[in-house]
């Protein structure tokens, strides 16, 4: 809810933004400098001010205006998801990206990023009761910790969740962790000191350790063929960092210490330029053979959940379409108001309120509100098909039963039903395999499942191409069989039986 | 039941409206066991209704019905699509009575046997022919052993080969102490079945 509600406000945001811009560059007469970033949560890199929520604040914010000061160009903010940040410049959506974007390898293999402007330390943050208890991810093992999806946080808990045996939980906002933390779903956050910051100073009950996890960098982003856009905003950052503006910026915004003076220092002495990051240079191909085991464990994920939430759906849509062939008047307005509703809401918002609408009655597990949120949902259309299927059954054949001395209940599970369910097969397999490329969708609620982890890899590898081929044919995979066994089981309803 | 022990139905003033129309006025019968019983009528006449009132599956509005147990042959059979013939047959005799799958499935062989359709017994219904259909059907209605049989338009699906058959399986059990309501437009199938005639004009019963 919140985070559709910021995305809202961004994209209005983004709109106003382009509004004032696109006047104040008519009156300039030169290009507007269109940056790109994610204001959804974004503070204190990017965020509506709570005073006037038309205007964007921001040290990414201070910065793109900074540079496009420099550039003798008018800035003009582009909103885009966080994780799309890396397509988007590639894809010409706006000139250069700033949004707390990570230096990674892959990230410089596939767009053009400048120095590093900023140094972050992943921390830990822990609920204040555990603060002696969880200090480093060593005390994790067998414990849930969450991070934001697509960062070196998540690839530093994916590698923790091999050697030490700690449950990664991927978010796509950095403000959902927290909450989760607090209320006990998550024992840990990982996540940069100044998100972290941030967190503690929204909320009480929570305590970051001081060590640090890993070492990490921002960098500003352009699109490959602009090397030299890229160039001249590395000689505006150092410029910046040398006569102090940059220093000015971060310490408006709280977010200044040693560790950027060094920075600093490092990057604006002529024989020490250059990258200071512990992330081990990896071809592509290192990189998609290291995704693939976590791709086939989230098309597990995805099956299992498909499996599961469609056995729900099918349980319930029998039940609701036997409720409302045969139920009382009360009983078919109860299942008719069931099935209106549930159809007539985003499956999205059914996700948002089972897992975080309904946390303070009930705490599910993300994988459980997953598993209910799909199978609620589809149950409210399997019980169209069944219902349409009960009533093709020729009125004759229920006659014919009831002269025959069958109960209503016997001809519903000896008549009935079978003839119906015969009839109901070709469309519950369409919805089979709709369930299984919805369920992509509970990736809001943590569940890393095939498109999710597909995501965070095209990310990190900086292409869609491999991880697009990869999960397609992962869908191919899952989804073929089914169809194929449900048009053998209608060849074999069509035979003639054997006694 | 009737105080004649011999008597499977009686009905007695019988009425059904549909509407503002009286579709059945004043209908009285009565049949014995070993007694089959032919209604006719035009189309539209009721007779039809008068079956169903029979079978328990419209409620008259007037008049009273007091049948035996009774099974139903229908006019287009209303076979159970995705049983197999014995199948159709051995499932009420099961899950009504609760009769063992292997005696069930004797019993209905027999039936389809001496209605000259076992050979037919693993087919499903959408391969039968007509014929074949309604003597599964009639399989069907004998299996739990009902005194009254009704059939709804036997020969509506028939040849005259298969009509003549139908009837002489009809005389056959009636001999058997079976009592059989029918409905028909065929004189020559009624007159052959050796059937009382019943005529159902303006929604009333008169002897033929």
């Amino acid at each position: 809810m919140n985070a559709a509600r910021h995305t809202w406000l961004a994209l209005l945001l983004a709109l106003l933004a382009g509004a004032q811009s696109a006047g104040a560059i008519l009156q300039a007469q030169s290009p507007a400098l269109r940056w790109g970033g994610d204001a959804e949560g974004g503070a204190p890199f990017v965020e509506a001010d709570p005073r006037n929520p038309a205007h964007l604040v921001g040290f990414d914010v201070e910065i793109a205006g900074l540079i496009a000061a420099e550039l003798g160009r008018l800035p003009q903010f582009v909103q885009i998801t966080f994780t799309e940040l890396d397509q988007a410049v590639r894809r010409g959506d706006f000139d250069l990206g700033l949004s707390g974007i990570e230096d990674t390898p892959a990230r410089r293999a596939s767009v053009a990023a400048s120095i590093p402007y900023y140094e972050f330390q992943e921390v830990l943050t822990v609920r204040a009761a555990d603060r002696d208890r969880i200090r480093t991810l060593a005390d994790l093992r067998g414990r849930r910790v969450g991070t934001l999806g697509g960062t070196i946080a998540y690839e530093t808990l994916l590698e923790a969740e091999r050697s030490l045996g700690i449950t990664a939980v991927s978010y796509d906002d950095d403000v959902h962790p927290y909450g989760d933390l607090l209320v006990g779903r998550l024992d840990a956050v990982l996540l940069d000191n100044v998100l972290a910051d941030r967190a503690m100073r929204r909320m009480t009950g929570l305590h970051t350790q001081s060590n640090n996890v890993r070492t990490g960098h921002y960098v500003i982003i352009a699109a490959p063929g602009r090397a030299d856009l890229r160039d001249r905003v590395n000689v505006i950052l150092r410029t910046a960092m040398t006569d102090g503006r940059l220093e000015a910026i971060f310490t408006k915004w709280h977010v200044w210490n040693e560790h950027q003076a060094r920075l600093f220092a490092a990057q604006t002495t002529p024989v020490s330029r250059g990258l200071d990051t512990d992330v081990t240079q990896l071809s592509r191909w290192e990189i998609t053979r290291n995704y693939l085991p976590s791709l086939l464990r989230a098309a597990g994920i995805t099956l299992a959940l498909s499996c599961l939430a469609m056995t729900l759906a099918v349980a319930g849509g029998m039940t609701l379409a036997v409720a409302r062939v045969y139920g009382g008047r009360a009983t078919r307005l109860a299942a008719t108001t069931y099935v209106e509703v549930m159809r007539g809401t985003p499956l999205l918002l059914q996700l948002f309120v089972i897992y975080y609408g309904l946390a303070s009655l009930i705490r599910l597990p993300a994988f459980i509100a997953a598993l209910l949120g799909l199978g609620l949902n589809y149950a409210a259309y399997e019980s169209e098909i069944y219902r349409g299927a009960l009533d093709a059954i020729p009125r004759g054949q229920l006659e014919a039963a009831r002269v025959l001395g069958l109960s209503r209940w016997q001809t519903l599970r000896l008549v009935r039903g079978p003839q119906a369910f015969r009839l109901a097969l070709a469309p519950m397999t369409n919805d089979f395999v709709a369930m299984l490329k919805d369920s992509s969708l509970v990736s809001v609620l943590t569940v890393v499942e095939l498109t999710k982890q597909t995501q965070i890899f095209a990310t990190n590898l900086g292409s869609w191409v491999i991880p697009g081929l990869l999960c397609a044919s992962l869908y191919l995979v899952l989804s073929l069989p089914l169809g194929h066994a449900a048009r053998r089981l209608e060849m074999r309803w069509k035979a003639p039986t054997t006694l | 039941m009737s105080a004649d022990r011999r008597s499977v139905l009686e009905l007695d003033g019988l009425r059904v409206r549909r509407g503002a129309r009286d579709v059945l006025r004043h209908v009285s019968l009565s049949v014995s066991l070993g007694e089959i019983v032919a209604l006719t009528g035009a189309s539209g006449s009721g007779k039809t209704t008068v079956l169903r009132c029979i079978a328990g599956l419209e409620q008259p509005d007037g008049g009273t019905v007091r049948a035996a147990p009774c099974g139903m042959v229908f006019q287009f059979h209303c076979l159970f699509e995705h049983l197999s013939a014995i199948e159709n047959v051995t499932l009420a005799p099961r899950h009504v009575r609760g009769v063992s799958r292997a005696e069930s499935e004797q019993q209905a062989y027999q039936l389809l046997n001496d209605l000259g359709v076992a050979q037919r017994a693993t087919a499903l219904p959408r391969e039968l022919s007509g014929g074949e259909a309604q003597r599964v059907a009639i399989a069907r209605a004998l299996a739990m052993d009902p005194p009254l049989l009704l059939m709804d338009e036997p020969t509506a699906s028939l040849d005259a080969v298969r009509r003549a058959e139908l009837a002489t399986t009809l005389r056959q059990l009636a001999a058997k102490g079976r009592a059989i309501v029918l409905t028909s437009h065929d004189a020559d199938f009624v007159s052959d079945a050796g059937a009382r005639v019943v005529r159902l004009t303006n929604g009333e019963t008169h002897d033929a």
